[in-house]
């Protein structure tokens, strides 16, 4: 069974780096590219992905660690990501923060057994006009009151 | 096709939809818009037309700035103006279609206001409105008006005809206009445009690029956003300009990852100006190249810096570089480049085709032209708004903004993003421009204002944004890494009641510290929010260290 995922894996990442040239420069667009394919960044990816570029495995690492977007474990099917902007801030998203943490009963960071829900937090989601927001799977709800986050969680048009 | 023959082609698109024979239904469909419920309003729409067997074309455009107001809807009866309808449920506007389509009632109980010719009883005139009149909308000119991912909407209202205007000028003359106009980087740092074009310009080596920097990560700001959704043309067509004006031929848009609507839009963008001429190779039969790419960031604010955004675009880590030498000198793979902030590249259409001294006779000696801000925090109409410099803080957040939420006391307004200081309501009078909210400890940066009612803590805010500046630092120079590390173990310490006498003074020197000698403006502007806070909140601050007290209630820890 692993071996097959395993396999599947390489020959996935062979397509992609097969539309890519080799420059440096393709690093950051073939991490993001790879990781919406396997939704997190596998270690045998970043080290064909290196080898592919003819650059370190460090070098590589070094990179794909520094940007926040970049993930290296697997996340829940849903990410949920936690606006801490300023508007947010002050407009209660500590108490959405509690109310989700209650819901799911993980913490920022944190992704539940089930592997179902990944909750994140967002510097800004940049739609401080509807603040509070909370974003999940990239889709953002405005406006938000602890009460609605209930409907949120488990809304089927995600 | 020439020019001319795609300007007809456009001006008929665009009279259909304007003076057509078929209603036509335009959505705010901005990010603002999505995150209120535009896509159900959409949905409820289609299918109230399609049970009433009506038929009208429904377009999705971008954000009008009223984003307190979404989901924002125009219907274009024909023969009649456009009536904006704001804060519509999908049961409203399937109301709505019943009334106005129906019945022949415009609802005015629910209308914004009208824009176009004629006018409608009872229904003022949108753009008279209070929120919309003070302001001077350039850049936003388009926006929430046309539809974004038609190129044809953006030409029949002059798109582009500044391009073909500036193909017939020499370089040296597009670059002598945009001086002449005075317009300076609406990045935050506020440094002359053409002043920086003509660097670049005169950089010897061959093989340049133009860069936009559409990387706006400033934690209450999102003017950028609302360019790149709503009218990304204009954004493409002041960058097109400015590579023509330094002789490039090669650029990159670095967009934020957290942005993937902009993205979309822009990618659709350039993909209808390469198909028009308009960029490629030989643009309108000029001889002049330019090839466009966009890259998308990855969640790392500093890259908003142009020196570690250029680090980034090579593959790196994006950290800002020691400058000199400049990105003029020596930038994108050790080639001159040019790095512009989209809303100063939105502003270069007009000024090419009104003219430079036409620009630089709107807003203050030394700030020209308009500023986009988008307004948050506690305000009664939160949005995105375009004011001519000069404008009192005061008129922007009470006339513009409709004063704070509920009528509580205002506190203080934070005009210019996370790096910048607040400023207190007793200097509210302040008239908005670059030196003058920069002697007052803050500065117009990037435009992210945010209002702070009494109901909310100064301390903790400054706890807040310099958390997020601590996990945003990149950590390359030592006093950026420490200074907002230590900077905000300090203010943790005082929300939670271990503050000591001595912190005032610690984040006084930090502060001044990290300003003098941080590598780019994240690790300089980090402390601004507290030293901003010591000077004009002392008080609040004292109170929480000596007394353990936080007079607003927010502060849990302290009693």
């Amino acid at each position: 069974m692993i071996a097959i995922v395993e396999v599947d894996t390489k020959e996935q990442l062979k397509e992609i780096l097969s539309h890519y040239t080799g420059r440096r420069d393709e690093l950051i667009p073939l991490l993001q590219e790879a990781q919406e394919q396997f939704r997190y960044l596998p270690e045998d990816v970043l080290q064909d992905i290196a080898k592919f570029l003819k650059l370190s495995e460090s070098t590589v690492y070094g990179v794909a660690t520094f940007y926040s977007e970049f993930r290296f474990t697997p996340p829940g099917r849903k990410i949920i990501k936690l606006c801490q902007g300023p508007a947010c801030h002050m407009r209660g998203a500590r108490h959405i923060r509690r109310a989700v943490e209650k819901q799911l009963g993980i913490r920022a960071g944190e992704t539940t057994d089930d592997f179902e829900y990944t909750l994140e937090t967002t510097a800004c989601s940049g739609a401080c006009a509807l603040a509070p927001v909370v974003e999940v799977d990239s889709k953002v709800y405005g406006r938000l009151a602890a009460s609605r986050i209930g409907h949120i969680l488990t809304d089927d048009e995600n | 096709m020439t020019f001319d023959e795609v300007q007809s082609q456009a001006i008929a698109d665009w009279e259909s939809i304007e003076h057509g024979n078929k209603p036509c239904i335009l959505v705010g469909a901005a990010s603002c818009g999505l995150a209120a419920g535009a896509l159900a309003v959409i949905e409820a729409i289609k299918s109230e037309l399609e049970r009433r067997n009506l038929s009208a074309t429904i377009i999705q455009v971008g954000c009008l700035g009223l984003c307190y107001a979404e989901p924002l809807v125009a219907i274009i009866k024909p023969g009649h103006p456009r009536i904006y309808y704001g804060n519509l449920t999908p049961k409203l506007a399937c109301q709505l279609i019943e009334d106005y389509f129906i019945n022949d009632d415009p609802r005015p109980d629910l209308a914004l206001g009208s824009v176009g010719d004629g006018s409608v009883r009872d229904i003022p005139r949108l753009f008279e409105l209070p929120m919309l009149k003070p302001q001077v909308r350039i850049t936003l000119r388009n926006c929430g008006l046309i539809d974004p991912e038609n190129i044809n909407h953006y030409i029949a209202r002059g798109g582009y005809s500044s391009l073909v205007k500036a193909l017939s000028m020499a370089p040296e003359e597009v670059i002598a206009e945009v001086k002449k106009s005075g317009l300076r980087g609406r990045g935050g740092a506020g440094f002359p445009t053409g002043v920086k074009w003509g660097f670049c310009r005169n950089a010897q080596d061959r093989g340049k690029y133009f860069l936009c920097n559409a990387d706006e990560g400033d934690p209450g700001t999102f003017v950028d956003r609302a360019l790149l959704e709503g009218d990304p043309h204009s954004v493409l067509e002041g960058m097109l300009i400015g590579a023509y004006a330094i002789g490039a031929n090669e650029g990159y848009i670095y967009i934020r990852a957290e942005y993937p609507l902009a993205t979309e839009r822009m990618d659709m963008a350039i993909k209808q100006a390469n198909a028009y001429g308009i960029l490629g190779d030989d643009i309108l039969g000029s001889g002049f190249n330019f090839q466009v790419k966009i890259r998308s960031g990855a969640g790392a604010f500093v890259c908003g810096e142009e020196t570690a955004l250029i680090n980034s675009i090579e593959g790196e880590r994006g950290t800002p570089r020691i400058r000199p030498p400049f990105p003029a000198q020596s930038g994108l793979w050790g080639k001159p480049t040019n790095v512009n902030n989209v809303e100063t590249l939105a502003n270069i259409p007009l000024i090419i085709e009104k003219g430079g001294d036409w620009y630089a006779g709107i807003g203050t000696e030394q700030s020209k032209g308009t500023k986009l801000f988008s307004l948050s925090g506690s305000i009664t109409r939160p949005g995105v708004v375009e004011v001519p410099f000069g404008l009192s803080l005061r008129s922007l957040v009470e006339d513009i903004g409709g004063g704070t939420l509920a009528g509580r006391k205002l506190k203080a307004i934070q005009p210019g993003g996370a790096m910048l200081g607040l400023i207190p309501a007793s200097l509210v009078d302040q008239p908005i421009d670059f030196e003058g909210l920069a002697n007052i400890g803050s500065g117009v940066g990037s435009g992210g204002l945010v209002v702070v009612d009494e109901s909310s803590c100064v301390v903790d805010i400054a706890h807040m944004l310099m958390t997020f500046a601590q996990n945003e630092c990149c950590g390359k120079c030592l006093i950026g890494r420490l200074g907002t590390k230590k900077m905000l173990d300090i203010l943790h310490g005082i929300i939670n009641g271990s503050g000591q006498p001595k912190d005032m003074t610690l984040l006084h020197d930090l502060g001044t510290s990290m300003t003098l000698g941080s590598l780019c403006p994240l690790g300089g502007g980090a402390p601004g929010p507290v030293m901003s806070i010591l000077r004009y909140f002392r008080d609040e601050l004292e109170t929480h260290i000596r007394e353990h007290h936080c007079p607003a209630g927010v502060c849990k820890e302290l009693t």
